[in-house]
C-alpha cells in the first residue's frame, strides 16, 4: 500500500454526490420527462380477496383525455412475474409457485392488487377515468395471518397452492438436535413474532416507459436497485422481448432497503403498454400506494428452543418458523426465510447442532420480500432473544453467557451450511461493554428508579452473511440468477478515470467510496474519478445492490479491473522506460524502474496508450480500458455487538432509548463517515421495528389498517439517542479489499438489543415475553397483565 | 384532487354569502381540508379562502381575556407575547401542534371549525371556558362542540375570534399517538375563579369535560389527586394505538402531569 493509498483509503472524505442532492439537482425518476408523455394510473382492488366477475372499462375509455385502458384480459401473451429462487421442500418437491399476473386475472388477492392501467393525457384525467371502471367483485373471505392461512378451512387463495402452503423446508441435523436436547441440563423455550414492516423509502416507486418505434426499442427509467436484473426478468421471463432492445435506467434513487430490488407489476405493465399506445407513460406511486404495494418485510411467527449444558454451553437450537409470503411470490421472497435465515442461526456461537423448519404460506396481503437485513435480522432476533432468556433463567450474566459460547477459531464450519472465514467477537463485545459503560449501569438503574422509571440493558451479538455467493453454490440451492458483480475502469487519455459499476447507489455513497478505492490504487486524486451506475446502456451486466454486497463484491470487481489496468500500464511503462516489465514497480501513481529514479506518471502512461506513437503496437493493444467480473468464493461475515439501554415509564408504557452502543466488525473500511452513517440509518430502522413500526391488516376484511403515517409509526429523530458507534477490524480473507459490508448491520443487531433491554427493564414488574413493537400501549398492557398474573 | 372553484372574498359578509350560495367549504390554513381533497376524500365544488379577511387576524388582551383571531396561525400564538404573558399554557399547546410546517400554516379557527377528535385546540377552548365569536353570535365552549367533526357552526357561519378568560393556573399535557403525534389523550386543566375545568381530547369521539377529575381537583389541585381518579373507560376510543382502558388510564396520568406543570 503506497502513501497515497493510505491517504485516501480510510479517510472520511465528504460525499461527492451530496452536492447535487443538497442543492436539489439530483435526477430522480419523476424528474425525468419525455416528449408527448402520458400519465399512468392503476386501479387497485379495494378488497383483500375477490373473484372478478366482470370488468367494464367502456365509460373510462370514453372519458376526457383517456388514451387507453388495459386490464388483465388485454395482456395476452404476457407471462406472470417470476420468482428468482426455487425452494425445494422437505417432501422433495419444488415450492408451489402460483401465477403472479401483471394485472389481476380472475381474482384479486390483496388490497392494492392492480386491476387495470389507465393511460391518459394527465394524471387527473387518468384518476377520473379509473373511477369510471365498473368492476363486479364477488368478495371472498380473506386471511392475513401466516399461521391462520395454514389452518384447515382457511380461505384458499391460489388453486396451485393447496392449503395456502408455498413450501415446508428444513435445514440441519434433526437427530443430532433431538439427542442434544435429551441430555441438556437446561432448556429455554420462546415464542416470537417478528413484526411485519413497510419499507417507506423516501422516494416512492416510479417508472417512465418509452417506446421508440424507429428502433423498435424501449427505455425504462425506474426506481430500481438493480437495473440489469430488472431488465433480464422483465424481458426474458415476462414480456418476451430481446434484451438488447430494452434499456433500463435507474437514475438517482431515494432509498431502497430491498423494496426496489424486485420486478413489480407497474413498470412491467408500463413497458408493455408504451408500445401499444406509442406514447411514453409515467407512473409515480402515491404514498398510499407505497403502503399498499411495496413489498413488505419480515412477518415471521417462530417457536425456538435452546438446549444448554450445566456450564451454559449451548448444545442445540431448535427453531420452527412460519413465514408470510403475502398474496404472490415476490422476486426473492422464497429465499429470505430459508437460505438467508436458517443459515444464520448459529450466530456467533459454537452451538454444535441446529435444526430449523420453515413453512411459508400465502395470505391476502401485499407480497413480502427482503427488507434491510432480509432473513438475518429475523435469525438474529431468534438467537439473541433466546440467549437473553436463557441467561435470565440460568442466572448467568448476559455478556458472560455469550462469551462462553463464542466461536474463536476460523475458518469455522457452522452446522447450518456456512463457513465463517474470520471474526473477532470478543473484541467487539469488550469494546461495546466499554462504550456502553456497562460497569456504571447499576448506578444508572438505581437513579432511574428514584424517578419512577424502569431501566434495562440488552445485548445483541449478531452476525450476518453478506455478498451472497458463490453463484454455482447458490444455483444448486435454487437461485435462478448469478451473484457476481461487474466493474469497468475506463482510463481517459489524460489520466482521469470513469468507473462503470454494476452496483447501484440509492443512498450508500458509492460515488465516493468507489472513487476512493480507485484513486487509492491508482495514486490519483479522488476528484479525477467519477463513478457511473444504474444504466444498462452504459454499464456492464451487473447484479446491483442488495444484501450489503456493493463494496465486497462490486468494489472487488473494480479492483480486479484496476489490476488489469495496472498490469497493462506496467507493460506500457516498461516500453517507455526501456526496462524489463518485471523491473517496473507501480506505487503512488508512478511506474518506476526498481532501484532507480526513472519513472513515468500514471497520466503519461495513459496518454501513451491513447496516442500510441511510442508504443509496442506489435505486442499490445492501444487504450487503457478494462472490465472485470467477480464471483466471490464465499459470503462475508460482518458481526458485532450492540448494547441498548432503555427507560420504561410504567405510568404510560413509553420506552425511551437512552443509550445505544454499537461495535461492529465490517472488515477494512474505506470511508469511516459513510460507514458510520450506514450504521446510524440501520440502527434507526431497527429501533423503528422494535419500538414503533408495525404493519397491521384487519383480520376479517384484510384491509390495511396502517395505510398511512397517521397509523404507521416511523422513527423520528427525537425517538433516538445519539448513537455510540465503534468498529473493530478483522479483514475478510477472500476479497482483496478485506471488506465485509455495513449496510444492514444496524438493522440486524438493534431490534434484539432493544427488546432485550425492554425485557430486562420489565423483569422487575414480572413481564416475561413481549413481542415487537414495544409501543406504549402494548408495554402498558403487558405490565397490567403481569400485575394481574 | 377534483376540480373546484376558488373564491377569495374581501369581507366576512361576502365570505358568508358565498358559503351560503355555493354550499362550499371555508378554507383557513388547509391542513385538514386540502389533505382530504388531495386524497379525493373531500370533494367541495367551491372553496372560500378566508386568508384575505383582516377581521379574522390579531391577538389582543381584552380585559380579563385574550382574544385570538380565527386566522391566527399556531406559530403566531406560540410566539405571541400577549399569550405567553397571560395564558402561557395556550402558547405551549400551540408550540406542540404538528410540526413547524403545520404550525406555520394551520390556524386556530380552522382547527376549531373542523373539530378533529384528536385536535389540541378544542381541549383549550373547553378547558378555559372560552367563547367562540362568529359572524352571527357568541357561542360558549360548553355549547360549541357537538360530536366527531361536529360543531354548533351553521354552514355559512364563520369563526371570527376566540376569547379565552385568563385563568389562575392552567396547563395542557398531551400523550401523542406514536404514529401521527396527534393527541392519543390530551388533557387541559384550568384553575380559575369559578373553579376547576378539565377538558380531554383524543380519548373519545369529541372533546369532553371530565367531571370526576374536576371534582377531585377542586378539592385538591394536586397531581396526586388527579392520578387517584379512576376514569371510566366506557365510550372511549379503541384503535391500534390504545384501548379504552389505556386511554382512561392516560387521562388521569396526563391530568396529573398537567397539574404539575401548571405549578
Amino acid at each position: 500500500m503506497g502513501a497515497n493509498e493510505q491517504g485516501v483509503i480510510g479517510k472520511s472524505i465528504r460525499r461527492k454526490e451530496d452536492g447535487r442532492f443538497l442543492t436539489g439537482t439530483g435526477q430522480f425518476t419523476d424528474d425525468i420527462n419525455a416528449a408527448n408523455q402520458s400519465a399512468g394510473v392503476f386501479l387497485r382492488s379495494p378488497h383483500a380477496h375477490a373473484r372478478l366477475r366482470s370488468i367494464d372499462a367502456s365509460r373510462a375509455k370514453a372519458a376526457p383525455g383517456v388514451v387507453a385502458v388495459f386490464t388483465g384480459a388485454d395482456l395476452e401473451g404476457v407471462n406472470g412475474l417470476p420468482c428468482g429462487w426455487l425452494i425445494t421442500g422437505t417432501d422433495g418437491k419444488p415450492m408451489n409457485e402460483p401465477p403472479h399476473p401483471v394485472l389481476a386475472q380472475g381474482k384479486v388477492r390483496y388490497v392494492g392488487d392492480a386491476v387495470a392501467l389507465v393511460v391518459a393525457e394527465s394524471i387527473h384525467q387518468a384518476k377520473d377515468a379509473a373511477e369510471l371502471i365498473d368492476v363486479d367483485y364477488e368478495v371472498l373471505p380473506a386471511v392475513v395471518n401466516c399461521v391462520d392461512a395454514l389452518k384447515p378451512g382457511a380461505p384458499q387463495i391460489h388453486d396451485q397452492a393447496p392449503g395456502n402452503r408455498c413450501y415446508t423446508w428444513a435445514l440441519g441435523d434433526k437427530a443430532a438436535v433431538d439427542a442434544a436436547f435429551a441430555k441438556a441440563a437446561h432448556v429455554t423455550k420462546l415464542d416470537l413474532v417478528n413484526n411485519r414492516l413497510i419499507p417507506n423509502a423516501i422516494e416512492p416507486r416510479a417508472a417512465l416507459a418509452k417506446y421508440d418505434r424507429a428502433e423498435d426499442a424501449y427505455t425504462l427509467w425506474v426506481t430500481s436497485q438493480n437495473p440489469h436484473v430488472e431488465r433480464l426478468l422483465m424481458t426474458a421471463f415476462v414480456l418476451g422481448l430481446p434484451e438488447h432492445k430494452v434499456r433500463v435506467i435507474a437514475p438517482d434513487v431515494g432509498g431502497g432497503f430491498g423494496s426496489k430490488i424486485y420486478l413489480y407489476a407497474e413498470e412491467t405493465a408500463l413497458v408493455w403498454a408504451s408500445k401499444r399506445v406509442n406514447r411514453p407513460i409515467k407512473w409515480v406511486a402515491e404514498r398510499s400506494e407505497s403502503f399498499l404495494t411495496d413489498a413488505h418485510g419480515r412477518d415471521h411467527v417462530t417457536h425456538a428452543e435452546l438446549a444448554l449444558d450445566k456450564d451454559g454451553k449451548f448444545l442445540a437450537l431448535r427453531v420452527t418458523t412460519t413465514a408470510n409470503m403475502g398474496a404472490y411470490l415476490s422476486t426473492f421472497a422464497s429465499c429470505i426465510p430459508t437460505i438467508l435465515y436458517a443459515t444464520l442461526l448459529a450466530g456467533q456461537y459454537t452451538t454444535p447442532a441446529i435444526h430449523c423448519e420453515v413453512t411459508a404460506s400465502f395470505t391476502n396481503t401485499a407480497p413480502v420480500d427482503a427488507y434491510r437485513g432480509a432473513g438475518r435480522p429475523e435469525a438474529t432476533y431468534v438467537v439473541e432473544r433466546i440467549i437473553h432468556q436463557a441467561a435470565v433463567e440460568t442466572g448467568v450474566a448476559q455478556d458472560e453467557l455469550r462469551r462462553r459460547n463464542f466461536i474463536r477459531t476460523f475458518p469455522y464450519q457452522t452446522p447450518v451450511a456456512l463457513t465463517y472465514d474470520t471474526g473477532g467477537y470478543d473484541a467487539c463485545l469488550d469494546e461495546a461493554n466499554r462504550m456502553a459503560d456497562v460497569a456504571g449501569f447499576a448506578a444508572r438503574k438505581a437513579e432511574a428508579a428514584k424517578r419512577g422509571k424502569l431501566r434495562g440493558i440488552g445485548y445483541a451479538s449478531y452476525i450476518e452473511a453478506c455478498g451472497l455467493a458463490p453463484s454455482n453454490v447458490a444455483g444448486a440451492l435454487g437461485a435462478r440468477a448469478g451473484l457476481f458483480e461487474a466493474g469497468e475502469v475506463r482510463v481517459h487519455p489524460t489520466g482521469s478515470v470513469t468507473v462503470f459499476t454494476g452496483s447501484h447507489s440509492h443512498g450508500q455513497g458509492h460515488e465516493t467510496t468507489f472513487a476512493q478505492v480507485v484513486a487509492g490504487r491508482l495514486g490519483i486524486p479522488v476528484e479525477n474519478v467519477d463513478v457511473v451506475h444504474g444504466d444498462t446502456g452504459r454499464i456492464p451486466f451487473g447484479m446491483g445492490t442488495y444484501g450489503s454486497r456493493s463494496l465486497a463484491v462490486g468494489g472487488t470487481a473494480i479492483v480486479k479491473a484496476l489490476e488489469k489496468v495496472i498490469a497493462k500500464g506496467r507493460k506500457i511503462a516498461a516500453h517507455l522506460l526501456e526496462a524489463a516489465e518485471g523491473d517496473i514497480e507501480f506505487k503512488d501513481g508512478k511506474f518506476t524502474v526498481a532501484g532507480t529514479d526513472r519513472s513515468k506518471a500514471f497520466g503519461e502512461v495513459a496518454l501513451a496508450a491513447y496516442v500510441p506513437h511510442n508504443y509496442p503496437l506489435d505486442k499490445l493493444e492501444p487504450g487503457l480500458n478494462e472490465t472485470a467480473f467477480y464471483d466471490p468464493t464465499n459470503f462475508t461475515y460482518p458481526a458485532g455487538t450492540h448494547i441498548c439501554e432503555v427507560e420504561v415509564d410504567p405510568d404510560t408504557g413509553v420506552v425511551q432509548v437512552v443509550q445505544f452502543a454499537a461495535c461492529d466488525d465490517f472488515g477494512n473500511i474505506i470511508n469511516p463517515m459513510i460507514v458510520e452513517g450506514q450504521v446510524h440509518g440501520g440502527v434507526a430502522q431497527g429501533i423503528g421495528q422494535a419500538l414503533l413500526e408495525s404493519c397491521v391488516y384487519d383480520a376479517q376484511s384484510g384491509q390495511l389498517l396502517t395505510g398511512s403515517y397517521m397509523d404507521y409509526a416511523m422513527p423520528r429523530a427525537d425517538d433516538l439517542p445519539s448513537f455510540k458507534v465503534g468498529t473493530k477490524v478483522t479483514p475478510c480473507t477472500h476479497n482483496p479489499l478485506g471488506a465485509k459490508g455495513c449496510g444492514e448491520a444496524g438493522a440486524i443487531g438493534s431490534p434484539a438489543a432493544l427488546m432485550n433491554a425492554v425485557h430486562d427493564a420489565l423483569a422487575a414488574v414480572g413481564v416475561k415475553n413481549l413481542d415487537m413493537p414495544a409501543s406504549p400501549h402494548r408495554v402498558w398492557q403487558a405490565i397490567q397483565s403481569a400485575k394481574r398474573a | 384532487m377534483y376540480p373546484f372553484e376558488l373564491h377569495r372574498p374581501a369581507s366576512i359578509a361576502d365570505a358568508a354569502a358565498l358559503l351560503a350560495k355555493t354550499g362550499g367549504k371555508a378554507l383557513a390554513g388547509g391542513q385538514s381540508l386540502v389533505a382530504a381533497m388531495k386524497l379525493r376524500l373531500a370533494q367541495p365544488g367551491h372553496v372560500v379562502d378566508l386568508s384575505g379577511l383582516a377581521e379574522l387576524k390579531g391577538i389582543r388582551r381584552e380585559g380579563d381575556a385574550v382574544s385570538i383571531g380565527a386566522m391566527s396561525r399556531h406559530a403566531d400564538i406560540a410566539s405571541s407575547d400577549v399569550v405567553k404573558g397571560a395564558i402561557p399554557a395556550l402558547a405551549a399547546l400551540a408550540e406542540g401542534i404538528g410540526d413547524r410546517q403545520v404550525r406555520n400554516v394551520g390556524t386556530i379557527g380552522g382547527s376549531l371549525a373542523n373539530n378533529d377528535p384528536a385536535a389540541d385546540w378544542p381541549a383549550a377552548v373547553l378547558g378555559l371556558n372560552a367563547t367562540v365569536h362568529t359572524n352571527k353570535r357568541k357561542v360558549p365552549a360548553d355549547e360549541y362542540f357537538r360530536g366527531m367533526y361536529e360543531t354548533a357552526l351553521a354552514d355559512d357561519e364563520i369563526i371570527v375570534s376566540v376569547s379565552f378568560p385568563v385563568p389562575k393556573k392552567a396547563a395542557y399535557a398531551k400523550f401523542p399517538n406514536p404514529a401521527s403525534r396527534f393527541a392519543l389523550v390530551g388533557v387541559f386543566v384550568a384553575l380559575s375563579g369559578p373553579g376547576v375545568r378539565v377538558a380531554v381530547t383524543g380519548a373519545a369521539s369529541s372533546v369532553f369535560r371530565c367531571k370526576p377529575l374536576e371534582d377531585a381537583l377542586a378539592r385538591s389541585f394536586t397531581a396526586a389527586a388527579a392520578k387517584a381518579v379512576k376514569v371510566d373507560a366506557a365510550g372511549l376510543n379503541a384503535d391500534l394505538h390504545g384501548s379504552p382502558a389505556y386511554r382512561a388510564h392516560l387521562v388521569s396520568v396526563m391530568a396529573a402531569r398537567a397539574v404539575t406543570s401548571a405549578g
